[in-house]
Order: structure tokens, then C-alpha cells, then sequence
């Protein structure tokens, strides 16, 4: 039993069939890559797995629960936590002030009423944000304006709020998407990180292939709504059927 | 200090001193000079200064901290106003009751306007709130005014008639708004040289109510509460997919808010026991956004300012007449004079709102963050740090250094 298990799963957008019988086990403590051409349904997978989009049959279990029909603060709240392909952080707020929400969240839960003890005043949340922020090389930035960062540094300080909340499962949507080549290796080295330090799952959906070959032990390959393959990245790597879906009949 | 920082400290003795104070600021000129027509100081525009101080601020924690922009606010003004004239009718004059039951009652309206108008955001909440500010005034206008249920009077406007129960109501007491027996229209006069300065009861029970209302606004805007609200206005998504519901964050904020503005409406009602239902027109709701805006949108003290502003135009400048434009320009040639009238008087005396239109463009454009960003230009010309590096440093100080 893999810690998120997708069986049977379909969803149809009228005419178009955008997942087909997906059938997906991510075992835990794996990093797990979901890789294919454009179109094959990866933005429909994940966006099933996160509760937004439910699917016509199948189920999606986490750890032994059904994600389906949840809301999204109820997913996060279960374990899952994700990045998004264009870092979605809280721009107006500093970066201390970013690290320290999601902290609130896993202490207080999806709603809390505190409105009359002063921020300043939760020393442990705030103990916490800067041990996050020392561990992400991010502490002398902390009253940065969020929004006027880097693309890498916003990167860094999502996955940041991700991690801070000890998620069980992570979810990158293309995480180096647009990135400066530097900034994708940075991001390749603290997801490297991360595995060696923590206990936790990762499922990445990723287009660059450097990014998916340095991270990935398992891979599955997605064509047409339905996974194709689903090996270790160095039988991948030569597979004929994968060189197919990628580079057409004629390759 | 009492739960706040340094900064946030300074800025509340900075309110309570002008507050308390306001009667002598806001005369500055002699009594009987030619300028005397600019004083404020006189009891009747001075409350409105801090009651539409307290609905600004209410408004601020709502739009300021979430951008949810209300249009409606001024539905919760009325109904906090009905609500105080009613515990009028029915109690007696102590002003307390209905100070209280207009908060309460406002913030029950709130609740479920808000339930309702908070399922959409951006534009759509904006109309929707409206929606339902308009149908309370339409109900509060005709529909609730017939003879077999009249809950607010119609065009004449809720007040208190003679034959009213008042159960709670003695001899002894004033036939007017009173706090336990002190009449709300006492007012000390001092005379002090050319100079006159009123006291009035009713303005400083609103005046104390404000900087409490201040108060608490600060202590919301520092708490994680604030933050949260601060969170939801930058970025929804990250906020539901960091395991919070932002659905009762802005429910909150949107009711707190409600309850500000009938709390304001209530005080409008204890300083004149006459309720209209124009208050919850919806230029009411467009004049608090005014407020707002001019002040300084998710400042603490921008709300107060412009909220002053506004309310100073709407009273000083209105009363710019043509015979004051020539008493002003008499110093000119005949033809000059003229000329010099013709020119100024659309924008004074019923022409205010000319002069507040462009003036509000003007502080749009080049001052959006409003009269507190002008206030930090300013204080940046004297340091010589630029506004960026002052936010750097505030920031720095909103949060300790470990």
C-alpha cells in the first residue's frame, strides 16, 4: 500500500478523455515523478489529487482516506501540502510574516479567532518561522517584502511554508518552471536536502528532464490520460515506448 | 504599552491628545476675525468628526486588512441608528442601552448580509452588499413604515414622541439624550480672550468611544487575526492551500466591521434622537470609502484623517457663500472682484463637492497610499530616508529582533 493510491480513476472534459483508468501508487518516503508530453494530463491528474477536480469514477485515498469532494484547507490540513508552478506566496507580507502563517495553521487549524494578542507576542511561532528560515539561508531576509524577491527565493520560501508544517505528502507542479538555470539547480539541491533530512513523500510533475533524472526514484509516464510506463528513472531512461510518446512513431 | 508597541503607542497618545484636545485645535482663529468661519470647534461638527471617525475605522478593518470593498456599509449605520432611537422610545433617554443594542443588532444585520454577499469576492461582493444596502433603505423608507407595523417611521424619520412608553424614564432625568443624568447637549464655555472653546458632553463620550474603537482596531491589526485577513487579501489560493479556511477570516472581519458602523450609527442617534433612513443611502456607503481612501487605505490612523477631511469639506465649505467670496475679494478692482467670485464659486458653498472631487483625484494619483503617505513624504524631507527605507524600518520595528 502506497501512501497515496489512485485507482480506476477517469474524468472526461465533454468530448475529451483526460484521464483514463489511471491507476497510481506513490509509495511513501519516495520521491515520485509524473512526467509526459503536453496534453497527456498531468495538470488534470495532480488537480485530482489535491481535491479540486473530482473525476468521474475512481477513488483517490491518502493514507486510507478519501480526498474526494474535500476542500482544498481540509487536503492541507490531512498531510498534503503543494507548490505551484508560479510561486504563490503572500506578496504583501514579509517573509517572516509568510513562514509564520502556515505555523498558525498547523497549531490553530483552518480557523481561529485571535484577535486581540499581539503577533509579536507568539514567541514559539516565531522561534519556529526563523528556524525554518535558517534552515532555507533565508534568515537575513526575513523583513523582506515577499513580492520583491527572486523567483528562485519565492521558490524557496513556498517550499519553506510547505515543509514548516511537516506535510507528509508534497506535491510540486513543476516547481523550476521559468526558473534561471542557477535557481533550478539551487532548487534541485534543497529538494535534495529535504529528502536526506526529513521523512517525506514527494510527487513531482516536471517537464525539464535534468530536474526529474537528479530527483526521481520512481517514474511514471503519462501519454494520452493514461500512464504508459512506470519504472526506475534508468529503465526509463531507454525505454522505446516513453521515446515514442515523446518523439512520435517515426523516432 | 497596554499590549502595544512603542510606535503603535505613540500613535495612540498622538489620537487621544487630538481627541481630547479637539475643541481648542479646532479654533484656532478668533472669535469674530474674518477666519473664524473655518473654525470647527463647535460640538455638532466635532461629533461628527469622531463618529465618522469610528465608521471609518470599522470600515478600514474590513477593506484595509481583506479588500473586500463594501458598498454597503451604511445599511449597518442605519440600523445601529434605528436601534438607538428605539431603546429611546422604549426605555427612556440613557444613552447607553441603545449604544449597545445598535451594536448588537447591527451585528447580527451584518452577519447575514455578510453570509450571504461573502460567498463572492472582488466586484461581484461589492454589488452584491450593495444590493442588499439599498433594499434595507427601500425597506427602511417605505416598506416598514406602514401604519400596521412601523418600525421606522418613513420620510419623517424615527424619533421620539410624547406618548412613547419610556419604562425606565423618571422626572428627574433630562428630557433629552443623557449618560445617567448628564445631558448629552450640556456644554461648558470657556472664554478665554477673543478666543471661545466649547466643552460638550455628547462629544466627549464619542471621543472616548473612538479612541477605545482605535484601540481596538490597533490591537486587531497587530494580532495574528490581522494577519490572516492581511493574508487573505494577497493571496487566496496560498491561503486555502496552507490548511485555512478563508471563509470565516473575512465572515469575522466583515462582522467586526458591521458592528463598528453600527456602533457609529447608534452615537449619531444619542447626540440627535432622530433617525432617517438616508442614512443608509448609498451615498453614505461610497462616503466611507471616500474616507478611507483620502486617509490612507490599511492605515491605522488614515481612516480618522479622512474621515476629517471629508467632513470638514462637507461642513466649512458648504458654508462659503457668495457674500463671503466678495467680502474675501473686495480688495479688487469692481470687474476684478467679480471675475475672481464667478471663477471660485462652483467649488464653495453647495459646489463642495467639486472641490473633494479633486481633491480626491489629486491624492489618488499622487498619493495613493492617501494623506498618511503625504504624512511620511513629509517626515522623509526633514530624516532624509525615502518611504521605502521608513517601511523597511517600520517593519522592522512591527516585529522584535531575536
Amino acid at each position: 500500500m502506497g501512501i497515496l493510491e489512485v485507482k480506476n480513476v477517469n474524468k472526461r472534459f465533454g468530448g475529451l478523455q483526460a484521464l483514463g483508468d489511471v491507476n497510481l501508487s506513490i509509495e511513501e518516503n519516495t520521491v515520485h515523478a509524473i512526467i509526459g508530453p503536453n496534453g497527456a494530463g498531468k495538470s488534470t491528474l495532480l488537480n485530482v489529487l489535491i481535491g479540486k477536480l473530482i473525476p468521474d469514477t475512481g477513488s483517490v485515498m491518502f493514507d486510507g482516506q478519501s480526498v474526494l469532494g474535500r476542500k482544498s484547507y481540509e487536503i492541507c490540513q490531512m498531510g498534503i501540502s503543494r507548490v505551484f508552478q508560479t510561486p504563490e506566496i503572500f506578496g504583501d507580507l514579509t517573509v517572516l510574516e509568510n513562514m509564520m502563517i502556515p505555523i498558525f495553521a498547523k497549531r490553530d487549524g483552518a480557523f481561529q479567532m485571535n484577535a486581540i494578542g499581539a503577533t509579536t507576542g507568539e514567541k514559539d511561532v516565531i522561534e519556529q518561522a526563523e528556524h525554518m528560515l535558517e534552515s532555507l539561508n533565508m534568515i537575513d531576509k526575513r523583513h523582506f517584502h515577499s513580492a520583491a524577491m527572486s523567483r528562485g527565493d519565492k521558490r524557496r520560501l513556498e517550499i519553506g511554508m510547505c515543509l514548516s508544517q511537516n506535510p507528509r505528502l508534497l506535491l510540486l507542479d513543476e516547481p523550476t518552471a521559468g526558473m534561471a538555470r542557477a535557481d533550478t539547480n539551487n532548487t534541485i539541491d534543497l529538494l535534495k536536502q529535504i529528502k536526506e533530512e526529513r521523512d517525506i513523500t514527494i510527487a513531482i510533475i516536471e517537464h525539464d528532464m535534468h530536474v526529474v533524472f537528479s530527483l526521481a526514484e520512481r517514474i511514471t509516464v503519462l501519454a494520452q490520460g493514461s500512464p504508459l510506463v512506470e519504472d526506475t528513472p534508468d529503465k526509463i531512461k531507454g525505454h522505446p515506448k516513453v521515446r515514442e510518446a515523446y518523439l512520435g512513431e517515426s523516432a | 504599552m497596554l499590549g502595544l508597541n512603542k510606535r503603535d503607542f505613540t500613535l495612540l497618545l498622538i489620537v487621544v491628545a487630538l481627541a481630547m484636545l479637539a475643541p481648542f485645535l479646532l479654533n484656532p482663529f478668533p472669535e469674530g476675525s474674518a477666519m473664524a468661519q473655518f473654525n470647527a470647534g463647535y460640538p455638532d461638527l466635532m461629533q461628527k468628526f469622531v463618529i465618522y471617525g469610528i465608521f471609518a475605522i470599522g470600515f478600514n478593518i474590513l477593506f484595509g486588512l481583506t479588500g473586500y470593498l463594501s458598498f454597503g456599509h451604511a445599511a449597518f449605520l442605519g440600523v445601529g441608528s434605528y436601534s438607538c432611537v428605539w431603546m429611546f422610545k422604549l426605555l427612556g433617554y440613557n444613552v447607553m442601552p441603545g449604544i449597545l443594542l445598535s451594536i448588537l443588532t447591527s451585528g447580527i444585520f451584518a452577519y447575514l448580509i455578510g453570509v450571504v454577499s461573502l460567498r463572492r469576492s472582488g466586484i461581484y461582493f461589492s454589488i452584491l452588499t450593495l444590493a442588499f444596502a439599498q433594499m434595507s433603505f427601500a425597506l427602511a423608507y417605505s416598506v416598514l413604515s406602514n401604519p400596521k407595523f412601523n418600525l421606522t417611521n418613513g420620510e419623517t424619520g424615527l424619533q421620539v414622541y410624547s406618548n412613547d412608553p419610556q419604562w425606565l424614564h423618571s422626572a428627574d432625568k433630562p428630557d433629552l439624550p443623557h449618560l445617567f443624568g448628564l445631558s448629552m447637549r450640556a456644554t461648558h464655555e470657556m472664554q478665554l480672550g477673543a478666543w471661545q472653546f466649547q466643552f460638550n458632553v455628547g462629544y466627549y463620550l464619542c471621543a472616548i468611544i473612538m479612541v477605545l474603537a482605535f484601540y481596538l482596531s490597533i490591537r486587531i491589526f497587530r494580532s495574528p487575526f490581522g494577519m490572516m485577513l492581511r493574508a487573505v487579501k494577497s493571496n487566496n489560493t496560498r491561503m486555502y492551500y496552507t490548511g485555512l479556511n478563508a471563509r470565516p477570516y473575512t465572515l469575522a472581519a466583515f462582522v467586526i466591521s458591521g458592528m463598528y458602523a453600527g456602533l457609529a450609527g447608534g452615537l449619531l442617534s444619542a447626540v440627535d434622537p432622530l433617525a432617517g433612513a438616508e442614512r443608509m443611502q448609498w451615498t453614505a456607503s461610497g462616503e466611507v470609502v471616500l474616507m478611507t481612501i483620502l486617509g490612507g487605505t490599511g492605515t491605522l490612523i488614515g481612516p480618522v484623517l479622512g474621515s476629517g477631511l471629508i467632513k470638514y469639506f462637507e461642513n466649512i465649505f458648504s458654508k462659503i457663500n457668495d457674500s463671503v467670496l466678495h467680502s474675501w475679494f473686495s480688495f479688487l478692482p469692481d470687474g476684478m472682484e467679480d471675475f475672481m467670485v464667478t471663477i471660485v464659486h462652483p467649488f464653495v458653498g453647495k459646489g463642495w463637492h467639486l472641490t473633494l472631487g479633486v481633491l480626491f483625484m489629486l491624492i489618488v494619483i499622487f498619493l495613493p497610499g492617501g494623506l498618511v503617505q503625504g504624512g511620511q513624504k513629509i517626515r522623509g524631507l526633514f530624516t532624509g530616508r525615502t518611504e521605502a527605507e521608513q517601511a523597511q524600518a517600520d517593519a522592522n520595528q512591527s516585529t522584535p529582533a531575536e
